[in-house]
C-alpha cells in the first residue's frame, strides 16, 4: 500500500499551481500552454476516479450486446467488425444506447463542459424530473 | 521558434519590403501570432517617412515543410488573389516570396483588423448585431467561392464525397484501436453517398468559425485556404456546421451564431443550390473528419513526433465527435 497523499490529491495541487501561475504576467503562448497543462492534470484526476466503474459498465453492456466475453479491446474490435459487416445497425436501440453511454463516459473524463455532453445531461434531467 | 529565427526572418523581410513596398525603409514589431500549427503567421509593420502599415507574412513551417493535403503557399496566394477578384473577402495579397528572398515559401498580405477567436465571435456583445446576418453572409461568400472560374484555378487535388470518405477510412484503419462510433458513421456515409456529377467546383476546405475575421460591420475576411481542392461544394457548408466549430453554442448550428436555414438562404440568394439531406451528409463527414484528425494525434503522441501535452489533449477531443456523430445520426430527415 502506497502512502498518502493519493495521486488525485497530488494532481489537484499540480493543477492549482499551474492555474495560480497563470495569474502572473506571462507571454500569451506560455499562458495558453499552462492552461492546457492544468486541464490535462484535471483530466487525469477524473480518469483515476471514474475509469474503474466506467470500464466495468462498458464491459457488461458489451457482453449483453455481443453475447461474448473478453477484454474491452477485444470486445470493441468485435463490435466494430459486426458494425462493418452490417450485422448490427443504427436500427438497434441497444447498440445506440450502448454507444451513447460509452461516449458520455468518455466525455465525463475528457471534457465535462462540452456542449453536446451538457445538453445530453440536461435532456436526462428533463426526463427524470 | 527561436530568437534567431525571428532575427533571420526580420533581416530578409526588411530587404523584401524596401525593394517591393514603395516608400518603406524598414520593418518593426515582427512577432509570430499564436494561430496555425500547420503554417506560420507573422505580424509586422512596414515603416517609412510617410507612415507605417501593418502586414501579415504567411510562411510554411520552418520555411519549407508542407502538409500532404496542402495546396502549397504559391497556389494559396494565387487562390487569394483570384478570390478577391471574384468578390470574396480576403486579406489583399501584396507579395509572393521568391526563393532568393531567403525566407522560404510564403506570401505577404495586408493586415485585416477584426476578431478571429471563435468563442468571442459567438458570445461577445460587440458582435450581437453582426451575428444576426453573419450566417447568411458566410453562405453568400461560399457561393462566390464555388462560382470561381475553374479554368483560372491553380492545380488542385480532386476529392469528391466518395474520395473524401475513402481517404478518411484509410486513415481510420491505420489506427491501432478500432472505434465503434466511427465504424457506424463510415457505414452511414457509404450508404448515403450523394450522387456526384456536374457539380465539381473549388471547395475552400476549411471555411469555419475560427478561420474568419469578423468585425462589428460583418465578415471581413476568409482565411486559411491551404487545403482548398476541387470537389462537392456542400462540403464547405457541412464543415461550417460541425458542432466543434460552434464554440459551445450548440443550438446555433451555423458557426455558433446562426441557423442552417440562414446559411442555406444566404447561399441560395447568391446563386448556390443546396438540399438538407446533402448538407447532412457533409456535416456527418465533417464531424467524422475532425474526429479522425483528433484520434490520429494518439499515434503522433505515441510515436514521439510530438508528445506535448497540447497534442495529448487534442487526441482526447476525439470523444466529442463521437457524441456529436450519434446526435447527428439519430436525427430524422
Amino acid at each position: 500500500m502506497q502512502d498518502d497523499p493519493d495521486p488525485r490529491a497530488i494532481l489537484g495541487s499540480i493543477s492549482r499551481l499551474l492555474r495560480d501561475t497563470l495569474a502572473q504576467d506571462l507571454p500569451e503562448r506560455t499562458r495558453f500552454l499552462l492552461r492546457v497543462a492544468a486541464n490535462a492534470a484535471d483530466l487525469v484526476g477524473r480518469q483515476l476516479a471514474l475509469e474503474p466503474g466506467y470500464d466495468a459498465a462498458e464491459r457488461r453492456r458489451l457482453s449483453l450486446l455481443l453475447g461474448s466475453e473478453g477484454s474491452l479491446a477485444e470486445q470493441n474490435a468485435r463490435l466494430c467488425a459486426a458494425i462493418e459487416a452490417g450485422e448490427i445497425t443504427l436500427a438497434s436501440e441497444e447498440l445506440v444506447a450502448h454507444l451513447r453511454a460509452t461516449a458520455r463516459e468518455k466525455l465525463a473524463v475528457d471534457q465535462p463542459k462540452y456542449s453536446a455532453y451538457v445538453a445530453a445531461l440536461r435532456r436526462d434531467e428533463a426526463h427524470t424530473s | 521558434m527561436t530568437l534567431s529565427d525571428a532575427d533571420a526572418i526580420a533581416e530578409c523581410l526588411e530587404a523584401v519590403v524596401r525593394r517591393e513596398f514603395e516608400g518603406c525603409t524598414h520593418i518593426s514589431g515582427l512577432r509570430r501570432l499564436a494561430s496555425g500549427a500547420s503554417q506560420e503567421t507573422w505580424l509586422f509593420a512596414a515603416d517609412g517617412p510617410h507612415g507605417s502599415e501593418r502586414l501579415i507574412l504567411r510562411r510554411a513551417p520552418g520555411g519549407e515543410r508542407q502538409h500532404e493535403m496542402a495546396v502549397g503557399l504559391e497556389a494559396e496566394a494565387a487562390l487569394i488573389a483570384l478570390a478577391a477578384e471574384c468578390g470574396v473577402v480576403v486579406p489583399p495579397l501584396r507579395y509572393v516570396l521568391k526563393r532568393e528572398d531567403g525566407i522560404g515559401r510564403g506570401f505577404i498580405t495586408s493586415f485585416v483588423a477584426g476578431e478571429t477567436l471563435g468563442h468571442r465571435i459567438v458570445r461577445d456583445p460587440r458582435f450581437a448585431a453582426t451575428r444576426q446576418h453573419l450566417a447568411s453572409d458566410c453562405g453568400a461568400m461560399m457561393a462566390r467561392i464555388h462560382a470561381m472560374p475553374k479554368e483560372r484555378l491553380p492545380p488542385l487535388r480532386r476529392a469528391d464525397a466518395g474520395l473524401r470518405t475513402d481517404e478518411l477510412y484509410r486513415r481510420y484503419r491505420s489506427f491501432s484501436a478500432p472505434r465503434p462510433v466511427f465504424a457506424l458513421a463510415f457505414r452511414w456515409l457509404k450508404e448515403n453517398l450523394p450522387a456526384t456529377g456536374s457539380t465539381e467546383c473549388l471547395v475552400h476546405g476549411d471555411f469555419r468559425n475560427g478561420n474568419l475575421i469578423v468585425s462589428e460591420r460583418g465578415l471581413e475576411a476568409v482565411l486559411d485556404w491551404e487545403i482548398a481542392h476541387l470537389g462537392d461544394p456542400i462540403e464547405d457548408l457541412g464543415w461550417f456546421c460541425v458542432n466543434s466549430w460552434r464554440f459551445g453554442e450548440i443550438d446555433k448550428p451555423a458557426g455558433g451564431f446562426g441557423t442552417r436555414a440562414q446559411l442555406c438562404d444566404g447561399y441560395r440568394a447568391a446563386g448556390g443550390t443546396v438540399e438538407p439531406g446533402h448538407l447532412r451528409f457533409w456535416e456527418v463527414l465533417g464531424t467524422l473528419s475532425w474526429g479522425v484528425s483528433c484520434a490520429a494525434m494518439v499515434e503522433t503522441f505515441r510515436s514521439g513526433i510530438d508528445n506535448s501535452v497540447e497534442r495529448a489533449m487534442i487526441a482526447r477531443r476525439a470523444s466529442e465527435t463521437e457524441l456529436d456523430l450519434l446526435d447527428l445520426l439519430a436525427e430524422t430527415d
